[in-house]
């Protein structure tokens, strides 16, 4: 029994490192990434120090908390849900999903699988140029209160570490969503429109979710999209409290169980009513 | 022993409608109307273990349909259906484990992987050991000829080489069932008789069950012992060709060759089936021996030819006659 819980496993891993050695291929699309994270990422603390600069109330997070949270943010931001995978978009227009069933696999997880692969490939070969520029570009050309500081201290690196692992789940179990959703509207693009218009905001990747107003701050705390990036980054930066920091998790947690399980559901719902497109 | 049972099987699919033009489309928005299509009504027919037998009809008749409710990827609307005593759409991944599918019109390999990445990913997938894996895949590279290709990115193989591969990679986990959709589709004379061979040699080898559709006439002539036909969702016949034959096409074509060109005699005219200057085809429904006297008196012969009514005509006059009962 425990020899094919293995092998089943094996078969999920083959899955995400076949799809991930593809994606680590196309080099234009990572040197334009790291780039406009890069720029984005200057322009987010220019207008972000200007506002710092001339308050006068103190504002809810340190100027180094919201460096840590911007840098965090770009250097990562091929891991929000905000788009989905053009792969399995094919498989729905072209009528390519009835491979996808003839596998000996839990379909959720095989595309579970797959998506993991489609966050973290893209990211991976982005996230270094980035994090080379904020730790040490930075400081060299005179930016030293702009450069990515290390962790509050090794707890809270290791915390982040944690919350980051939840973060790449709970990030694929909402891209899988906007899979599942084109087994109703075949076409992908319209709810991929409206995520991205949803998601960065929500997430933080805009503007850092304290900033926002008081009355909001209820609304952002309970909404699942604050564990992409608000969670473990403010876990990074000390701005989440050491003895906060597992109860974060546990609601990050809560939301990835609560979205795999409605991702699950849907599926079985969606295969009764399946039409393959193209005969 | 059966192993393919299909009882009264249906499936209605519902379409969404729109009425043309840009009114219809912004009218769709509100109200969607719906209508009902029937691929399959009632069809029952029984397959056993190392049968090759071929499913033919024209377009949209369901034969698609009807490979993917065997392979568990529809399920149909009503009626029964049990592969190898599994019902197909509720044990899928124990089913899918032991059969193999290939659909002719697209790849079940990864686009931008080379073919053995590929395979080696299918090993995996069907979690296949790795001593049976490594004995299967030479075995099938060397039968379907492919060591060349193995590390070439699928996407630029021709459609011949793909299908090979295709065909290959539905067989790697060695299923005792082969269901093929159109395995010939689109292929050259060369790779079609490849493909045919291997079809034949793995049914005839290996006691392995296929079920495979084609447009292909000649697939069916050369490797089916038995066809079923569809038409407009229904069956319209189960048996041998021999039996298509008998029943549909009794009549013989009798192909004339001249010495010299000869006008068609007037009464002869309606059993033109082809005329070209040097040569007549003609068509009978029956006194052969009577009708070869009269055109030996008639024409200047140079050569004359009895066969059978080639296929292709008998099941399009099937399919015709089929419209008009509708």
């Amino acid at each position: 029994m425990q020899s094919l819980t293995v092998a089943l496993l094996r078969s999920y891993v083959s899955v995400v490192a076949a799809r991930f050695r593809v994606l680590l291929q196309y080099r234009a699309a990572a040197l334009a990434g790291v780039a406009t994270q890069i720029f984005w990422g200057c322009i987010k603390l220019m207008v972000l120090g200007a506002f710092y600069a001339v308050a006068v109330t103190t504002p809810p997070m340190t100027f180094t908390a919201i460096v840590a949270y911007v840098w965090l943010g770009q250097v990562l931001f091929g891991l929000l849900p905000s788009n989905h995978d053009p792969e399995l978009q094919g498989l729905f227009t072209s009528g390519g999903v009835a491979y996808e069933l003839l596998r000996p696999l839990d379909l959720y997880w095989f595309w579970f699988a797959r998506t993991l692969a489609f966050r973290t490939a893209p990211t991976l070969s982005r996230m270094v140029p980035g994090i080379i520029f904020a730790t040490l570009v930075l400081p060299l050309i005179g930016l030293p209160e702009w450069a990515l500081p290390a962790p509050a201290s090794v707890a809270h690196g290791l915390m982040f570490l944690l919350s980051f692992v939840v973060t790449v789940m709970l990030s694929c179990a909402i891209t899988i969503l906007i899979t599942i959703s084109m087994f109703w509207m075949i076409e992908g693009r319209g709810i991929s429109t409206f995520m991205y218009g949803v998601v960065p905001v929500f997430s933080g990747m805009i503007v850092p979710l304290p900033l926002f107003p008081d009355w909001m701050q209820p609304f952002l705390y309970w909404q699942p999209f604050r564990g992409l990036c608000d969670v473990p980054f403010r876990i990074y930066s000390g701005d989440i409290p050491l003895a906060m920091a597992s109860q974060e998790i546990m609601l990050q947690v809560m939301w990835t169980v609560i979205l795999v399980l409605f991702g699950y559901g849907l599926i079985a719902r969606a295969r009764v009513r399946l039409v393959v497109q193209g005969g | 022993m059966s192993q393919i049972l299909v009882e009264g099987l249906s499936k209605t699919f519902r379409v969404a409608e729109r009425k043309p033009g840009l009114l219809g489309a912004v009218g769709g928005l509100f109200q969607r109307k719906y209508r009902s299509v029937d691929a399959l009504r009632d069809v029952s027919f029984t397959i056993y273990e190392g049968e090759l037998v071929g499913y033919i009809g024209p377009n949209g008749a369901g034969k698609s349909t009807t490979i993917k409710i065997l392979s568990g990827i529809l399920v149909p609307s009503s009626g029964r259906c049990e592969v190898d005593g599994r019902i197909p759409w509720k044990q899928r991944r124990a089913h899918v484990a032991s059969i193999g599918v290939v659909f002719g019109q697209r790849t079940q390999l990864w686009w931008d992987l080379p073919v053995i990445e590929s395979f080696d990913l299918l090993r995996d997938i069907y979690r296949i050991t790795d001593s049976v894996y490594q004995q299967r895949s030479d075995e099938l590279i060397e039968m379907l000829d492919l060591s060349e290709l193995l590390d070439t990115p699928v996407r630029q193989l021709s459609l011949g080489q793909r299908v090979r591969c295709d065909i290959a990679a539905a067989l790697l986990h060695a299923p005792r069932i082969l269901f093929l959709d159109e395995p010939t589709i689109g292929l050259d004379a060369v790779s079609q008789l490849n493909v045919r061979a291997f079809i034949k040699q793995i049914s005839r080898d290996q006691n392995v069950t296929v079920l495979l559709t084609t447009h292909n006439l000649d697939d069916i002539e050369v490797l089916c012992d038995r066809i079923l036909v569809l038409s407009d969702g229904q069956l319209l016949m189960d048996g041998s060709i021999a039996d298509l034959r008998k029943q549909y096409g009794e009549g013989r074509y009798v192909a004339v060759e001249l010495e010299s060109f000869a006008s068609t005699a007037p009464e002869h005219e309606t059993l033109v089936v082809e005329r070209s200057d040097s040569h007549i085809l003609f068509s009978l429904e029956s006194d052969v021996p009577e009708f070869v006297d009269e055109v030996l008196r008639q024409y200047p012969v140079k050569d004359l030819l009895i066969t059978h009514p080639p296929i292709e005509r008998i099941v399009a006059e099937m399919y015709q006659a089929e419209r008009i009962e509708h």
